[in-house]
């Protein structure tokens, strides 16, 4: 039984525990001890709350026992943390060994809101070092393995968020993405995740990268459970001075109507620029398929030409180094983390200076020293000034198609899940994994990967991009919904469902 | 695959020295050692001559920078005092604290 419980989805959980069908309690230790049995081979966590979570567990348990309603849609359902969001008295690492040890003195928004929904929080899962990469390899902490096939990467810098959905670890999960670190490991993990207009989701207790692209989203194994989680970590929070004052996105009713209407009569434009040279036979075979199921429930296809995305990996290559080397400079040695060599006789900025030597990975201090000297005087105009004006071009090729379309799609990673080590010492060929989800992380727009299908080509999954206009959620959860709906139909079962067992023996 | 990115392979282009590695990593207060200097030179010079075309697309065009994808401005809130961290709470990460302070290395050197 309750090795049937980690194969439910977190809508279906809910329902259980609201029916008293199954306890709370039950379903947390369910996962806690799926974790237990797999996350030795898959190592998606780098912190297990047991307790905690039992607790969060218990206390929804009680409620029902008095006859209160739920809090929310997902009282009691199980969620993975990455582990860039702070939650107060648990470990916080963002992958570094610079925080190592550090435990948070307070809640970030989205930890808050998950906490007051009555969402289980498991544990903290494994990214990138300060999310900087696209495997998980960067890590101190050891690369994630991809549930598919444990040789090879989870995507990043969200893999561990992404690994513990696809290993059954957690119907739910938390993810941050600034050029792609939601969307290209839900692809490459067969799973969903969404990354949110910039300013939809408060980015208050999340340690921050590169301000102007950094979004925080919901990531599951459904679209419906996706948008879900969406609307309970959505919305305004005066903590965060770039958070929107709108209204949450009403996504559960968009994915309701996509499921019962499908996508008739929208207008779906496939991005010219978005495929061909440097993306992957299968992938692209996987893709043409979708676009040929979306046209056969009723959608409109349109090609569209944006042809300043071909500068945007540039672009973003400047803005993001420039950004996170002013951002990283608050690792200093003297309020919190790691200090090494203070001998009583080096001065605080030979400290400094060693401990963020010692503290960094090799991908942190590539990117340090490149945005020093973007933003260095005599360079600043050519390179960060450039690259935002090129930020502006790209924002317009968007404004332009969304007048011939009214969501976009690609593949959201140009290739299948690689071998761990395969792209390590060459950080350019490692940047063009995410050469399809840039373009929409620097216009700031919604966009979510959907699983497409298995490739052809490597057996393994992949995942289709499907983008909307600046507060256009509804509109890409409802494609995505419309998506899902037909390949289940096609295929008898979903792409998440189609992950290997992981073999655990008996225990 | 690098051909992906736009290049100026043509063009001189910008270029990065060992001491321009070590200079710019003490601007970033980044001990890094030779094996590292050695290395990043290498690796930083092939990004930034990849990522230097930007400057070639857009010339000299008046076109609006865009810092922010949604830009909002003039975000305020009421001026009253709201609850922060206790001392007990901010002081507990910290590497080194002595009498509810946060105890850092020496801020001038000798010389100075």
């Amino acid at each position: 039984m309750t090795a049937e419980l980690t194969r439910l989805g977190a809508s279906a959980l809910a329902e259980a525990i609201a029916s008293g069908q199954s306890s709370a309690e039950e379903v947390t230790r369910a996962h806690l001890d799926r974790i237990e049995a797999v996350d030795e081979a898959v190592h998606a966590f780098l912190h297990v709350s047991t307790e905690s979570a039992l607790d969060q567990a218990r206390a929804v348990d009680r409620a029902r026992a008095l006859g209160d309603a739920p809090v929310s849609r997902l009282a009691g359902v199980p969620l993975a943390l990455k582990d860039i969001v702070v939650q107060a008295g648990v470990p916080a690492t963002a992958g570094s060994k610079i925080l190592e040890g550090w435990i948070p003195p307070y809640d970030a928004t989205v930890t808050r809101r998950l906490v007051e929904a009555g969402v289980v929080i498991l544990g903290k899962t494994n990214l990138d070092e300060f999310a900087m990469g696209s495997s998980t390899e960067n890590s101190a902490y050891g690369p994630t393995r991809n549930p598919w096939d444990l040789s090879r990467i989870p995507g990043g810098s969200g893999g561990g968020s992404a690994a513990a959905l696809a290993a059954f670890e957690a119907p739910l999960a938390i993810g941050t993405d600034t050029g792609g670190s939601i969307r290209q490991p839900a692809a490459v993990t067969g799973t969903v995740g969404t990354k949110p207009t910039y300013g939809g989701v408060s980015r208050y207790g999340v340690i921050a990268l590169a301000s102007s692209l950094d979004q925080v989203g919901p990531c599951a194994r459904t679209v419906l459970d996706t948008a879900l989680l969406h609307e309970v970590i959505a919305g305004h929070d005066p903590l965060d001075s770039t958070s929107i004052p709108q209204p949450v996105p009403l996504v559960v009713d968009a994915v309701r109507r996509g499921q019962a209407d499908g996508v008739a009569g929208m207008r779906i434009g496939v991005v010219s620029q978005l495929r061909g040279k440097g993306y992957q036979a299968g992938v692209l075979e996987s893709f043409d398929a979708a676009v040929a199921t979306l046209a056969a429930a009723g959608a409109d296809i349109v090609e569209v030409d944006c042809p300043h995305f071909e500068y945007a990996l540039a672009a973003y290559y400047l803005i993001l180094p420039s950004e996170c080397s002013s951002n990283l400079a608050r690792f200093d040695a003297m309020r919190y983390g790691l200090r090494v060599g203070d001998d009583g006789t080096a001065s605080a900025e030979e400290v400094m200076s060693r401990t963020r030597g010692a503290g960094f990975g090799a991908e942190v201090k590539r990117r340090i020293i490149l945005g020093t000297y973007a933003l260095s005087a005599g360079y600043y105009d050519a390179y960060y000034g450039s690259a935002q004006k090129v930020r502006t071009l790209i924002k317009q090729d968007f404004e332009k198609a969304f007048t011939a379309a009214d969501v976009l799609v690609s593949p959201a990673s140009p290739v299948t899940a690689f071998a761990i080590g395969e792209k390590v010492n060459d950080p350019l060929a490692m940047y063009l994994n995410d050469l399809a989800t840039i373009p929409g992380s620097l216009a700031g727009i919604p966009a979510m990967s959907v699983p497409s299908g298995i490739a052809s080509d490597t057996g393994l999954p992949v995942g289709l991009q499907i983008m909307g206009p600046a507060l256009g959620e509804e509109r890409i959860y409802r494609v995505a919904a419309a998506f899902e709906s037909a390949y289940v139909a096609a295929h008898h079962r979903s792409v998440p469902d189609a992950a290997p067992e992981l073999e655990v023996g008996v225990r | 695959m690098s051909s992906v990115l736009p290049s100026e392979a043509d063009e001189p282009g910008p270029t990065l020295t060992r001491d321009s590695v070590a200079h710019l990593a003490h601007l970033a207060r980044l001990e890094l050692t030779d094996a590292e200097l050695d290395l990043y030179v290498d690796q930083l010079s092939v990004i930034l001559h990849s990522v230097a075309a930007v400057s070639g697309v857009v010339g000299t065009k008046d076109i609006e920078p865009t810092s922010h994808a949604v830009p909002l401005t003039n975000i305020f809130r009421e001026d009253v005092v709201r609850p922060g961290l206790s001392r007990d709470a901010a002081l507990a990460g910290a590497p080194s604290a002595e009498n509810g302070r946060f105890r850092v290395p020496q801020v001038l050197g000798e010389e100075q």
